[in-house]
């Protein structure tokens, strides 16, 4: 038996490059879903598609993987329906902030308890090398010859402007680092950000392991994330960017909490029918003008 | 003018000035009195001013298709008359305020002036509500009650300046009853009838169906699903979701329906292009979704209000690669309830996509109908609890079909990719494996065919022309046969559109002539008719005005053919 409940007996044959460093973030994971004790029926991995997206091939556990960019609509609705299961979407900084940035904003303005992991590497890798939303400006690849000329996205400010409750920003050289961050993310009560600084060694020359020990540094040990504009500000920090639990904040009513369905009756919907005599009394309504 | 056994009657103005409360209380009034009838409305695409109209008939028996004729035209706008011009015949009586219409031919009721003597020219459409009801010799009273009911919400003082607005109109309407005679037999058995819109019929299917859960991005005419379920949530345990664009929407139903839920889409052709990967997505994993496409004229924006059957080839091919669709199209109210409720089987028994075509005409179109026939138990769900040992694309089925478990259900883990996979549904690029999926999924293209639903003839089974149609064209046509009244012309209608029937040849070969009948501009049914039968047809009635046919002008072309 494996010794973590969501890793498998053999080894899976793991698509990924040696050295990359989505094999950190995945320990991390593994061992953040172990130690809170989530119950390997009660997990659901989704993901779109990329390198970071194919995670959930890799956790023994129920997993829907989708289409590029589409995780968090699939996400939401899995907890919407299901509120009883654990739901984290993960992926790369391309599948989340690119083609599925809409979804990024409005899972924001909805706030699902789901969690959302996004690997940034700041480079397409599944597709060898291209720009990604998070890379660099002036950052040369075989598309952007002359160097990206657009800015980088920030995603946590981004996440923080949308009042997202939970926003934190790991480095996957830290692999306890990330697993703390992930395990506070999972007990957030709402939508969760977490954004993982991560070498891509096969295609990003330029963020590399080396880049990102020295262009980040850890909050402060006395940094407190309860203030959103304090922690606004924090996240506008670049070179070094600040690593560590940006912004946590409990107030905001969490969207399936807010779902009609769930006012009085708890039951997640696949252990629920119509009531065909209510079907009836409606439709007889219509006799009446 | 004389008008026996029914009556046309259509009201235009600009969008903002009532037409739609005038329209509801006298629809809610003939009901009533137990008339049968139908209403649909035209618009354009703005929210005030333009000009747009309603029709309504009311009749002795039941209605449910529009008439080009118009026998009583209420224009409350000088923009009305050229707006209806060709429909507007020696027989027409035009009734309203001639000084506002400037039509030299109509009966002049100053609806605003008799309201003003009320109080105000705010209640000029409850005059007309009044005259009209007197033309069609409603007991008046019993109106008077009705417009009570209507403004009961409103305070008792506008109530009560609404019931003296309507005692005027009426007694106008009443003066001018010797030269405008309406002589329509009521029919009791309306009392029992409902009455409701294309929209509701497929709403009330889909709850029929299980359905627990409806995302969209509003369109019109899609739009009119989304409300109707919005209204139904009050009732049933529903979640309803305005997603933030049409890719959202169709992957947030997708994966609703892996997690247990049965969920609808609805949305109109563009959106639906939107949505095209996501439909290949449900081919792939093998997750039902159902989406109602309410059709409009495109291609892109098109006519965004107006009506076409412009969207089957897009229905037939959305999405890449190989998989099995199901297309539904409902001609009538009981059959949108049927096919909606269908639609959710389907998908959940194929775990594969089905959609609903219906139109702007369906969807909007309303008339008085028997209650549908609902089944005792609630939908099956056909989902399995997971053994520990659960693979979710199990092979060896003939049908191809593997048990579908859902997450948190069993002891098992329900694993879904996208990407080509194996049994348990981890990515694979093994070959044997990729053409074993690949069959798996073809299997249920052949195994859906058991539970087709095969096209019904309409007319004597001996036949010489036969008229194919799916869809809301079903009751134009029928309407026109009826007009016609020559039995050697049959009509066959396709509710189940795609994949296409068995057994269509044969009904093709009993005809001296076969006649396509459809609301687009090239034949898109009429291709599929001929690709799958490999028999040409003779003729294709088409139209993409962006209206739905009339009975007269699909009577006229219909009689033009032999």
């Amino acid at each position: 038996m494996a010794e973590n409940r969501f890793d498998f007996d053999g080894k899976p044959d793991i698509a990924w490059c040696p050295g990359c460093g989505d094999f950190s973030i995945r320990q991390a994971l593994l061992s953040a879903l172990e130690e809170l004790g989530i119950e390997r029926g009660k997990l659901v991995m989704v993901s779109g598609i990329g390198q970071a997206a194919k995670m959930p091939q890799y956790v023994n556990s129920s997993f829907f993987n989708g289409l590029h960019g589409r995780a968090l609509p699939v996400a939401i609705a899995v907890k919407a329906v299901a509120p009883d299961l654990t739901v984290i979407a993960e992926g790369g900084d391309g599948d989340m902030y690119g083609e599925g940035g809409n979804h990024f904003l409005h899972a924001a303005r909805r706030n699902p308890n789901v969690k959302l992991f996004v690997h940034d590497n700041m480079v397409y890798g599944l597709t060898k090398g291209q720009a990604a939303p998070t890379s660099r400006e002036g950052m040369r690849t075989p598309v952007q010859v002359d160097g990206v000329i657009s800015a980088p996205l920030n995603p946590v400010a981004l996440a923080i402007a949308m009042n997202v409750g939970f926003v934190a920003r790991a480095f996957s050289g830290d692999v306890e680092g990330t697993k703390a961050i992930m395990k506070r993310a999972i007990l957030h009560e709402g939508f969760a950000l977490v954004d993982i600084f991560q070498p891509c060694v096969s295609f990003n020359r330029q963020n590399t392991f080396q880049w990102f020990k020295a262009n980040t540094r850890a909050l402060e040990p006395e940094y407190r994330a309860d203030d959103r504009a304090a922690a606004f500000s924090r996240a506008l920090e670049e070179e070094p960017f600040p690593l560590g639990l940006l912004y946590e904040s409990g107030g905001r009513p969490v969207f399936e909490d807010r779902l009609s369905v769930y006012r009085e009756d708890k039951r997640p919907l696949r252990e629920r029918r119509h009531d065909m005599s209510m079907l009836r009394a409606v439709m007889l309504e219509r006799r009446i003008p | 003018m004389t008008f026996r056994n029914e009556v046309s009657i259509v009201l235009s103005g600009e969008a903002g000035q009532g037409i739609q409360s005038i329209e509801s209380m006298l629809i809610a009034f003939a009901k009533r009195a137990s008339y049968h009838a139908f209403a649909t409305k035209e618009y354009m695409s703005r929210v005030r001013g333009g000009c747009n109209s309603t029709e309504i008939r009311i009749a002795h028996g039941r209605v449910a298709t529009r008439v080009g004729r118009i026998d009583i035209l209420v224009p409350l706008t000088r923009e009305s008359i050229p707006h209806l011009r060709e429909r507007i015949g020696d027989a027409t009586v035009v009734i309203g305020e001639k000084a506002v219409v400037g039509y030299e031919r109509m009966i002049d009721v100053p609806f605003a002036a008799i309201a003003s003597e009320v109080g105000s020219a705010v209640y000029s459409n409850t005059v007309a509500v009044g005259s009209l009801c007197a033309l069609l010799k409603i007991d008046r009273e019993g109106c008077v009650d009705g417009v009570r009911g209507f403004f009961a919400k409103k305070g008792a003082e506008i109530q009560e300046k609404n019931v003296q607005a309507f005692r005027r109109g009426y007694e106008r309407g009443v003066d001018l009853l010797p030269g405008v005679a309406i002589d329509i037999a009521p029919d009791p058995s309306v009392a029992g009838e409902i009455m409701l819109t294309g929209a509701d019929a497929i709403a009330l299917g889909a709850v029929a169906g299980g359905c627990n859960f409806v995302c969209a991005y509003p369109m019109s005419p899609g739009t009119t699903v989304l409300t109707a379920m919005a209204e139904l949530s009050r009732r049933f345990d529903l979640v309803v979701e305005q997603v933030e664009d049409e890719i959202g929407v169709a992957n947030m139903a997708i994966g609703a329906w892996y997690a247990g839920a049965r969920a609808l889409v609805t949305t109109s052709g563009g959106g639906f292009a939107l949505m095209s990967e996501a439909v290949s997505l449900s081919g792939a994993v093998e997750t039902p979704l159902v989406v109602h496409v309410a059709q409009r004229p495109g291609p892109a924006t098109g006519l965004p209000t107006r009506t076409e059957q412009g969207d089957l080839n897009l229905a037939i091919h959305a999405g890449h690669g190989d998989f099995l669709r199901v297309v539904l199209a409902p001609g009538d109210l009981e059959e949108g309830y049927q096919l909606a409720r269908t639609a959710f089987d389907i998908a959940d028994r194929y775990q594969s996509p089905v959609f609903i075509l219906s139109d702007q005409y369906y969807v909007d179109s309303y008339y008085t109908t028997p209650p549908f026939e609902i089944a005792d138990g609630p939908a099956v769900n056909h989902v399995v609890r997971t053994p520990a040992d659960y693979r979710r694309y199990r092979l060896g089925s003939p049908d191809g079909l593997s048990p579908r478990g859902i997450p948190g259900m069993g002891d098992g883990i329900v694993c879904v990719d996208s990407d080509e996979h194996d049994e348990g549904g981890y990515i694979s690029e093994d070959r044997a494996m990729r053409e074993a999926m690949v069959a798996k999924r073809l299997a249920k293209i052949a195994a859906v065919r058991r539970d087709i639903i095969p096209p019904r003839l309409h007319g004597a089974s001996r036949y010489g022309i036969l008229l194919m149609g799916w869809g809301s064209i079903k009751m134009p046509v029928l309407g026109a046969l009826a007009a016609l009244g020559r039995p050697e012309i049959a009509y066959l209608h396709f509710p189940w559109v795609y994949p296409f029937p068995p057994g269509v040849s044969g009904y093709m070969e009993a005809a001296s002539l076969c006649v396509a009948i459809e609301g687009n501009a090239t034949g898109q049914f009429a291709d599929l008719v001929e690709f799958e039968t490999g028999k040409r047809l003779d003729h294709r009635i088409l139209k993409c005005d962006g209206s739905q046919f009339t009975v007269e002008e699909l009577a006229e072309k219909i009689s033009a053919l032999a």
